[in-house]
């Protein structure tokens, strides 16, 4: 309900209802340097998206051959020649502030790039919209179609536009199962009825929100749903490059005629026609001479659409461009515009992607086949033998991560006269113990250590436990505690 | 401070505001998008089927079961049933072989040590503590002060047939007299013996109390069973006075009342309440915690 009232002297309206619906955007054809990268881009994201899993890679025998994959059972994580356990999730985290310092870095550069060109939600959308113009037409078609009765060709035209959505969803979720199992395999099992429910019911889902997000929320989900443009308006700076509109050259807008008259009587005009061309296209429904704004996911399909305008009336190209606002007041002032790509804020988020790359490149290649890890036995601390000598008993955990069985020989450091046992490990010629683990898999052993009395102190003294591998010679110790009365 | 005012108009975007104000700045009257009420609808929808599909609502006596009749007790019952399925596969080995055979096997062992790890935590740590350690009374499984065997074999024995427990045939039986309370010792004798007895784990004697006088009440009354040399019988159960290590405290108290009222404290017979494969993984166990022989 619409109330007015009079404030001061003027009315004013409460035209704010509780609720609004959306205004229905209907995003017009554009051609241009922007909107050819886009379509490159998208290509290449989709296609990896939706090839990725198709893609081979031997790991010798008993090894899954597939390049990128999600094991879940047996929780494992393939990504080319790098196999994660669950254990070492901490490459996740590492990959998670990379691609958050990344993002950052792409923010300080060329704001909301991300948005604009790989963002999932723009990604998709784009693909629906272009399966959209393709059905219905451009622009004027489709406004005209939405306006029109349910005839026949309308129903034929929705029934289309909504069939393709679906089988691109269809398909969309159906890729994301492919992850987490060979793919080959699950694509024979989904086609025969073979595969489990979960991956139906995953399947699913992501069609629901392919069809649903792509189709249907489009901008609303960079509106209200999306957090990065909140995070990213608090960390831009005024050196970021944003699609901006250059108001300097611009203003005052007026129509092509007004303007020539105006030039010709010696009086400013601007460079905008004020045709609207720039609302038209964008896929958000933002108009950007208005100047940056949540809305904006700067994709640059203005800058495409205002530039061929440019060129049909004789006018230099860029009236919207990737520029900042400070730009604009230089040139107001007669100075030349400043563009800051290397400053502190990204030579540091660059020194800092550098560093953790570097910590996780240096992980990664140095990282061993082989882990050990020690847990001391808490109840008892320790044992008193017949003998008075002492006991402790320690659970190690030996983790082969190759694909064939390992031995390993078990030594004892620190501890003087310390003598080791075990029920699970065999003893080698020299006297030393040793476990054979299987191939991708942990062993468990208990270890039971014994030392005089005068070895063991109450605080506990140090004693490391080395394991030799018998096949490379590779060596990994571990640190504990031997504890006394 | 908030203020309020109505319908005032935002001079940069045109847009009403809410009447609030707050240190000058004032929030947009901006409406939510119609699909947000729309989602709000379709919780409540869902939660509408949820009551109706799962347990929901309490009632008087119990509560709203739910269409699928779903309980996660239920849930954990299933779980239970297919790993004991599972179970029954692997551990068809473990039914098969002897204790030493399954020692001799690393994958029997493994097996044996993980089921016998876990029977362990249910049905015997609470007397002989998480790790085996025990405590006064209660043998501390980690050290050899072994009175029926540290075999094996003798472990399997022991917990099969329980210590003293009267209702196994079989079960494993001695009965240390209370010398005291029945009589056959006086309390300056049992002062003497339990000095005598300290000394041979190689601990200081009483002070002020008679050793040799003990050392002959010991050879008179106790040696029987403990050996002359007090280094006990396992055929019989008797404890090894020499290593200090007693099952109810080496301190001369302890003894004292040891030599006494006896103790004579109990083990059930597990042989009655547990299968054979968890029996032979608890001997498994109980002997890798360090002492088995």
């Amino acid at each position: 309900m619409i109330q007015s009232e009079i404030v001061g002297d003027q009315e004013v309206y409460d035209d704010s209802p509780l609720y609004a619906a959306a205004t229905k955007i209907y995003p017009q054809k554009v051609e241009g340097t922007f909107r050819r990268l886009k379509w490159a881009l998208l290509i290449v994201c989709l296609g990896i998206y939706y090839f990725l899993p198709f893609v081979r890679w031997d790991r010798g025998p008993n090894e899954p051959h597939q390049a990128v994959l999600v094991d879940l059972a047996h929780s494992r994580f393939y990504f080319f020649f790098i196999e994660l356990w669950p254990q070492e999730v901490y490459y996740f985290t590492g990959l998670l502030i990379l691609a958050s310092l990344a993002l950052f870095l792409s923010n300080a550069l060329f704001g909301r790039v991300w948005c604009g060109y790989f963002c999932f939600q723009t990604v998709w959308t784009d693909l629906f919209m272009w399966v959209e113009r393709l059905v219905e037409g451009d622009r004027r078609d489709r406004i005209k179609l939405d306006a029109a009765p349910w005839d026949a060709n309308k129903i034929a035209k929705r029934a289309a536009k909504h069939g393709i959505w679906v089988l691109i969803a269809w398909w969309t979720g159906g890729v994301w199962v492919l992850y987490f199992a060979d793919a080959p395999t699950l694509v024979r099992d989904l086609a025969t009825f073979q595969a489990s429910l979960v991956a139906y019911v995953w399947i699913g889902i992501l069609t629901f929100t392919t069809y649903y997000l792509a189709g249907h929320m489009r901008e609303q989900v960079c509106l209200y749903m999306c957090p990065w443009p909140r995070i990213q308006a608090a960390l831009t700076d005024v050196d970021a490059l944003n699609v901006t509109y250059r108001r300097d050259r611009g203003e005052p807008r007026m129509s092509l005629k007004e303007a020539s008259k105006e030039r010709a009587a010696g009086q400013p005009a601007g460079d905008c026609i004020d045709c609207y061309q720039c609302v038209a296209v964008c896929p958000t429904g933002v108009d950007i001479r208005k100047g940056s704004q949540l809305g904006c996911i700067q994709c640059g399909l203005c800058i495409d659409a205002c530039d061929t305008v440019m060129k049909k009336v004789n006018r230099p190209t860029r009236l919207i461009s990737y520029d900042t606002d400070e730009n604009i007041k230089r040139r107001q002032r007669g100075e030349a515009p400043v563009y800051r790509i290397v400053r502190s804020r990204t030579i540091l988020y660059v020194v800092v992607i550098a560093i953790v790359g570097a910590l996780m490149l240096y992980q990664l290649t140095t990282r061993q086949h082989m882990g050990l890890s020690v847990l001391h036995v808490r109840a008892p601390m320790f044992t008193t033998a017949r003998d008075g000598a002492v006991r402790n008993g320690y659970t190690l955990r030996f983790s082969n991560k190759s694909n064939e069985t390992h031995k390993f020989a078990i030594e004892i450091g620190g501890i003087k006269g310390a003598v080791a046992k075990s029920e699970e490990t065999d003893t080698l010629p020299d006297g030393r113990l040793m476990v054979s683990v299987d191939p991708d898999s942990t062993q468990e052993i208990e270890l039971y250590v014994t030392a005089p009395l005068s070895s063991a102190t109450n605080a506990g003294a140090p004693i490391v436990v080395k394991a030799t591998d018998l096949q490379d010679g590779e060596t990994v110790s571990v640190s504990d505690h031997f504890f006394g009365p | 401070m908030a203020t309020t005012e109505p319908n005032q108009v935002d001079s940069v975007t045109g847009q009403t505001t809410t009447g609030h104000e707050w240190d000058g700045i004032r929030e947009l009257n901006t409406p939510l998008p119609r699909w947000w009420l729309w989602t709000f609808y379709a919780c409540i929808l869902f939660a509408i089927v949820y009551w109706v599909l799962y347990p929901a609502w309490p009632l008087v006596s119990g509560f709203s079961r739910g269409a699928l009749a779903y309980s996660s007790r239920g849930q954990v019952a299933e779980d239970i049933q297919a790993i004991q399925a599972q179970r029954a596969q692997t551990e068809a080995g473990l039914d098969k072989a002897s204790v030493t055979q399954i020692v001799a096997d690393k994958k029997l062992l493994s097996l044996a040590l993980a089921h016998g790890k876990a029977a362990f935590a249910e049905d015997c740590a609470p007397c002989h503590g998480s790790g085996g350690q025990g405590s006064k009374g209660y043998r501390n499984l980690t050290n050899e002060d072994w009175l029926w065997g540290g075999t094996l074999d003798d472990i399997q024995t022991t917990i099969t047939h329980g210590i003293r427990a009267d209702y196994d045939k079989d079960t494993r039986s001695s009965a240390m007299p209370a010398f005291g309370r029945d009589g056959v010792l006086k309390p300056e004798e049992i002062r003497q013996v339990a000095s005598y007895v300290r000394t041979l784990s190689k601990l200081e004697p009483e002070a002020g109390v008679d050793v040799a006088a003990g050392k002959k009440v010991f050879a008179d009354n106790c040696a029987v069973c403990h050996g002359d040399d007090g280094k006990g019988n396992l055929a019989m159960g008797s404890a090894n006075l020499t290593d200090g290590l007693q099952l109810y405290g080496g301190d001369f108290k302890d003894l004292i009342q040891t030599i006494t009222y006896a103790r004579n404290s109990t083990m059930p017979a597990w042989g009655a309440r547990l299968d054979p494969v968890t029996i032979k993984s608890l001997a498994v166990y109980v002997h890798s915690l360090g002492a088995g022989q």
